[in-house]
């Protein structure tokens, strides 16, 4: 038998996506191991909360998934909300969700261009960015920034709809019907991306639930959980949705379950847009807030929560963030074991992982 | 009666010395303190009997007398999050583990002895994860000045 040996893959690693280090234990090219390693971009943001008061951690939140700032800055202003008692106007809400579902699709939209990129289909790297390039121009229409929107606010947002938003979306929308049709089939049509793909890192529904793998991921391994759907916030609960799930729980039904969710978040989006309510977007908040609050969101990656004290004073207490990313790493060395070398892209590529919110 | 109340009046029967305080704060939230030498009797009872499969989030806070743990724990099929703070003396910062129960609190762990220097009891890997290996401090701890 061959000595074992341990590899580093990381920090500075095609498939790792920013800097994290995946330590890999192989016996001739099979994995029997594996363990990640993070903390390459740590910048104390919990600490950086607590010297700064409750409108200031906005745009540390807005930095921290690069992917996804949006949402972040959205589960902070709910906390934040939670702990001061506070209730968003109507139309702030909506306004909150669209902008979410849009954070949504542009993530969603980069995590494909990166998991192509991985499994070595560079077509598809190229015409997943193109088209979240449409996303993003959405995004700056609305909040006046591509990325780092700092648009989420205790209390509602940061400004109202531009005129014409909602012929913009609508035109988009179509054309990105048609081309992701397009994408689904030429995917799902090509022998390379299933072999790549299909039964590669299964990951068993029970399992998932007790490692703590939330989002698409445990979607994709056939549970039905949706915090939009089950524990609903803002106004997901007068919207029309269904949670896409799969049930093989390979790499090849994490794709679906995301590929699914960006035509969901475009009904959520087009449906919101028709209901959105006249009136005030935002309300003001008080400075100073005691006691304790949390809010749970469904991330485009899972299950965000900040859970946030305040003991009185202009500053938080005390914020902690759950980020989903960095609790389904844990049930990686069991989704890799086993497995050849050559598909450890295919399986991190698969779970969608973003380095800035795992090491907060 | 919601399986929230229910729950409620079940936890405090069961461990009359563990629980306090249990109560529904809003729907599908309910908020107990327990004792640190009962939370795996709890924790263990909890999955196994009141269906809560997820540990979503362990934030250790530092109240400067003291140190505190808040679990927050969730149930799919009943659809609740229940809201479990543990009180841990700052002099002997141990908790007993809970990740042989759900395998999501070992990183959630490894970050609350990394970042605010609880010692878990029987925590099959506690070792350092944001930070590296040569730290000599526990950063959150509100004694080290972040100013």
């Amino acid at each position: 038998m061959a000595e074992q040996v341990w590899i580093n893959m990381g920090p500075q690693h095609p498939m790792t996506h920013g800097l994290w280090n995946l330590r890999v234990k192989l016996d001739g090219d099979t994995i029997v191991d594996a363990d990640p390693e993070m903390g390459y971009l740590h910048r104390g943001v919990e600490k950086l909360c607590e010297v700064r008061n409750y409108l200031k951690p906005i745009v540390l939140m807005d930095r921290l998934c690069y992917v996804s700032s949006l949402t972040w800055a959205h589960v902070y202003c709910k906390a934040v909300e939670n702990l001061m008692d506070i209730e968003p106007p109507p139309r702030g809400k909506y306004l909150n969700v669209i902008a979410c579902e849009l954070q949504r699709m542009a993530s969603h939209g980069m995590w494909l261009a990166a998991f192509l990129a991985d499994l070595g289909l560079l077509t598809g790297f190229l015409y997943s960015l193109r088209e979240r390039e449409l996303v993003l121009d959405l995004l700056q229409l609305m909040t006046g920034q591509r990325m780092n929107q700092n648009y989420p606010r205790p209390g509602g947002v940061h400004n109202d709809l531009p005129p014409g938003f909602e012929d913009e979306v609508r035109r988009v929308f179509r054309y990105l019907r048609r081309q992701y049709k397009g994408y689904k089939k030429f995917l799902e049509d090509s022998p390379t991306f299933l072999m790549r793909t299909q039964g590669v890192g299964v990951l068993r529904k029970e399992d998932a639930i007790n490692y703590g793998v939330t989002g698409p991921n445990l979607r994709g391994s056939g549970a039905r959980v949706d915090l939009r759907e089950l524990d609903p916030y803002d106004v997901y609960d007068e919207l029309d949705f269904e949670p896409v799930v799969y049930e093989e729980g390979d790499t090849y039904a994490r794709y679906k379950v995301r590929f699914g969710e960006f035509f969901e978040s475009m009904r959520i989006i087009e449906q919101a847009l028709d209901r959105l309510p006249q009136g005030p977007f935002r309300i003001k908040t008080p400075k100073r807030a005691e006691g304790e609050g949390y809010a749970r969101t469904e991330d485009p990656r899972g299950e965000a929560l900040i859970y946030i004290i305040g003991d009185g004073s202009d500053r938080p207490y005390r914020v902690k963030i759950r980020s989903p990313i960095f609790v389904t790493l844990s049930a990686l060395p069991m989704m890799l074991r086993g497995h050849r070398i050559a598909d450890v892209a295919s399986v991190t590529g698969g779970i969608d992982v973003c380095v800035g919110e795992i090491d907060k | 009666m919601s399986f929230e109340e229910q729950l409620t009046q079940r936890l405090p029967e069961r461990f009359p010395e563990g629980i306090e305080g249990a109560e529904v704060v809003q729907p599908r939230r309910v908020e107990a303190t327990a004792k640190r030498e009962d939370l795996r009797a709890i924790c263990t009872y909890l999955r196994d009997e009141e269906g809560f499969e997820h540990v979503s989030c362990i934030s250790a806070v530092d109240w400067v007398t003291h140190l505190e743990n808040v679990y927050h724990l969730v149930s799919y099929q009943h659809n609740i999050m229940l809201q479990l703070n543990v009180q841990i003396p700052s002099e002997d910062p141990w908790v007993d583990t809970v990740s042989d129960i759900w395998k999501g609190a070992l990183y959630h762990e490894r970050e609350a002895y990394d970042l605010m220097g609880i010692q878990f009891r029987d925590h099959p890997d506690l070792r350092r994860i944001l930070l590296p290996k040569d730290f000599v401090f526990h950063p959150l701890r509100k004694d080290y000045a972040g100013e």
